[in-house]
Formats: structure tokens, C-alpha cells, sequence
């Protein structure tokens, strides 16, 4: 499986005209969840598969997809430059060179949410869905006009959810608040197996029992992650990460390649720890 | 070594308490209702059935459970047996006193229950 996606072996990008492609919203309601870096990732497992895929930041005034693939010093224009027709489409993408079939358009650092016409950014995401096969919409955290401009246009959603008191109830209001229309599922995030054995922390059941999703991934609390997240690199680009797999593993069931229930991750044991840390 | 005096002195684990808790505070952010409404209205259902029948009160476990878009409510109440010490009056059209009714003890053990929830259970901020 990792074959499939490493980098170097993505196909290159394909300019395929009008092809409607998938809009689905990474949410959580509650913020420091994880929303951006599950963006980043997914996004660059999907486009390391071989989909054109198009990253959207839509946290405007708190621009930070760009900084978590490392690509903050190439943007040049944003989504607003876009919408208010200070710069064309192509001008705003910014292509990621390690996997050139991933994009992002990134947010307005220096603007407000409530700049952001809601059926304009709705008419964006139906324009990239019709040159993307994949147009994932990082939302901002809250339930306000941010909120509900990065879900206009989609019509799918995934929820990350940790499984703290806080995320769960929060990602409990937001799955009110996509409503019926959406296919909505569920990443756990920041999972610690250790803690969930000793009855410390709420297990993936215990945060679906109260959620009733479908359940696309489990991630681990890693530092694979961290150090990902420091260097600008999505950890589903480093095929020896276990994180990565799990990343990996959420494109495939999105694609629908990979069918079968998500793997919980496992304690680290003794043998994992000495070999399997990075820094 | 804490966990196994925890388990010692009966404490539950903090992810059973986080369960719990947020089985509660999304009843009440569901039906826009406080904790302490929930809680009150197992009380009185508890107490309404032991009005009839004698009710194995430290056992009754009400909860709420959301299936799919609704929920439900589901009630374990025990039943010691049918027949009461003094039976409800036939064809009263107020419901009796439940005071002289309940048996003994089972008083004080409410009272206790009502103590830990005020205690325990997060309180809507006022707004």
C-alpha cells in the first residue's frame, strides 16, 4: 500500500476539464483538535495517490494550511484576492512540488471571516470542484460565518473529534448542525491506546457511541506528527510513519479502495519505541 | 499503585466519569433541558412507580440514549414485589402522599444521590 503513494510515483497532473469532483469539509466545532493537520494530510496521501486534489483554507484571519504543508513562502495570493477578483484562479493555487497533483488556496491572513460572501465561496468550491478531483475545505473552528461558509459548498464532511468531553459535545452540535444532506464520518484524533487501557481516556467506542458516524480513522497521539508539523512535511508522505499509514489509510477509504473497518492503533511497546521514533 | 487503591475503594475509572457526564450534558443540550431537570425526572419517575409497587430504589438506573436522530429513554427499575405496605387508595384523584409510602432507608439513599449530582454534574452557565 505504500507503494502506491509514495511522491515520486504520483502520476503527473492531469488538466481534465469539468470533471465534478468530491467537496468534503474537515470540521470539529471545538478547535486545537487537529482540523488543519488531518486536511494536510488527507489531502497529500489523496494527491500522493494519484487525484488532483485542492486544499482550501477557510480559517480567513487565522491562515495556517499553508504553514502545516510548508508552503507559507510561496503564496502569493488568497482566497478573497480570488472571490474579489484581485487575482485569477491559477494566479491563487499554489502547487506542492513534492506532490504536484496537490494545490492549496490559501486564506486571507489579514481579513475577517465575515468578509467572505457565503454563496460567493460556495460558487469557489463548485468552480475547483469542476477542475479537482478532491476539493477538501479546512473549516475554522466555531459554529459562526466561518462555519457555515466552509460548509456551503460541500457535501461531504469528515469530523475530527479527540476524545475529550469538550471535542466530543462540540462535534455532537456541529453533526446537528451539518444536517442530513451531507455524508458525514469520523476521524478520531490524538487517540493515546495507553491511556484507553487504563480507563484514562475515552475509548474510539465510547466517543462513537454518542456520535453514531461512520468511522474513516483512527490517529494516534504520535510525535511523528509533531515533528512533521515542525519541518512543513505531511506526515502521510513518510512511508516508514506509522501515522502516515493511518493517513494513507483514510485516503484509500475515501477513494472507496480500502473498504474494510479502520485499525485502532496499538500501544507502543518496548521494541516500537526504540525503532520507531523519529526526531 | 493509585489506580489499584482506586480500584480498592471502588472509584471509577475518569473515562466511565467523562462518559457519564457527557451522556448528560448532551441529553440536555439535545432537549434544552439542565442537568438537574434530567436528574429530577428520574427522581419523580422512580418515585411514581413506587407509589405502586415496591421498587429496588439503589438499583434503578434510567438513562437516555440517542437512536439516530431521537431519543429514548430507557428505565431498569426493579421490583421487589407488588404488593405494597399501604396500597394507593382506589379512585383518588390525587395522586397520595409519597412521603409515608416509601420504605425505610430509601429515603436517605435519594437524598444521597441528589448530594453527588450537585456535586458532580456540570451546571449550564447561566444566560
Amino acid at each position: 500500500m505504500i507503494n502506491n503513494v509514495l511522491p515520486d510515483e504520483a502520476p503527473a497532473v492531469a488538466a481534465l476539464p469539468r470533471k465534478r469532483g468530491r467537496a468534503i469539509v474537515v470540521t470539529s466545532g471545538k478547535g486545537g483538535v487537529g482540523k488543519t493537520t488531518t486536511t494536510a494530510n488527507i489531502g497529500a496521501a489523496l494527491a500522493a495517490g494519484g487525484a488532483n486534489v485542492v486544499l482550501v483554507d477557510a480559517d480567513v484571519g487565522l491562515r495556517n494550511l499553508d504553514i502545516v504543508l510548508g508552503l507559507e513562502a510561496r503564496v502569493r495570493h488568497h482566497v478573497l484576492d480570488v472571490l474579489e477578483g484581485c487575482a485569477t484562479l491559477d494566479e491563487a493555487l499554489v502547487t506542492d512540488k513534492r506532490v504536484p497533483s496537490l494545490r492549496l488556496l490559501a486564506a486571507a491572513q489579514t481579513r475577517e471571516k465575515d468578509d467572505v460572501d457565503t454563496a460567493a465561496f460556495r460558487d469557489l468550491i463548485g468552480t475547483l470542484r469542476d477542475r479537482f478531483d478532491y476539493v477538501l475545505i479546512d473549516c475554522p473552528a466555531g459554529i459562526e460565518k466561518g462555519f457555515a461558509n466552509a460548509i456551503a459548498g460541500a457535501d461531504e464532511a469528515i469530523v475530527v473529534c479527540t476524545p475529550e468531553v469538550a471535542a466530543v459535545r462540540d462535534a455532537d452540535r456541529v453533526v446537528g448542525l451539518l444536517g442530513d444532506d451531507r455524508r458525514v464520518t469520523l476521524i478520531v484524533n490524538r487517540l493515546r491506546p495507553a491511556l484507553v487501557r487504563k480507563g484514562k481516556m475515552l475509548s474510539v467506542d465510547d466517543v462513537n457511541d454518542i456520535l453514531h458516524l461512520p468511522l474513516l480513522g483512527v490517529i494516534a497521539d504520535a510525535p511523528d506528527v509533531i515533528v512533521s508539523t515542525n519541518r512543513g512535511e505531511p506526515v502521510a508522505l513518510d512511508p516508514a510513519s506509522t501515522v502516515g499509514e493511518a493517513y494513507r489509510a483514510i485516503a484509500l477509504r475515501i477513494t472507496g479502495a480500502l473498504t474494510d473497518a479502520p485499525e485502532i492503533p496499538r500501544e507502543q511497546t518496548f521494541f516500537t519505541k526504540l525503532f520507531g521514533g523519529r526526531s | 499503585m493509585f489506580d489499584f487503591f482506586n480500584r480498592m475503594f471502588g472509584q471509577k475509572p475518569s473515562s466511565e466519569t467523562a462518559k457519564e457526564r457527557l451522556r448528560l450534558v448532551l441529553l440536555s443540550d439535545h432537549l434544552s433541558l439542565a442537568p438537574d431537570v434530567v436528574e429530577s425526572l428520574k427522581r419523580d419517575l422512580i418515585d411514581v412507580i413506587s407509589r405502586y409497587c415496591e421498587v429496588d430504589t439503589a438499583n434503578c438506573d434510567v438513562t437516555f440514549e440517542r437512536q439516530d436522530k431521537r431519543i429514548a429513554m430507557l428505565a431498569n427499575i426493579p421490583i421487589l414485589g407488588m404488593q405494597r405496605p399501604t396500597p394507593p387508595p382506589p379512585n383518588s384523584g390525587e395522586p397520595p402522599a409519597p412521603k409515608p409510602r416509601k420504605p425505610p432507608g430509601s429515603a436517605n439513599r435519594r437524598r444521597r444521590r441528589k448530594g453527588t449530582v450537585a456535586q458532580g454534574a456540570p451546571r449550564p452557565q447561566p444566560t
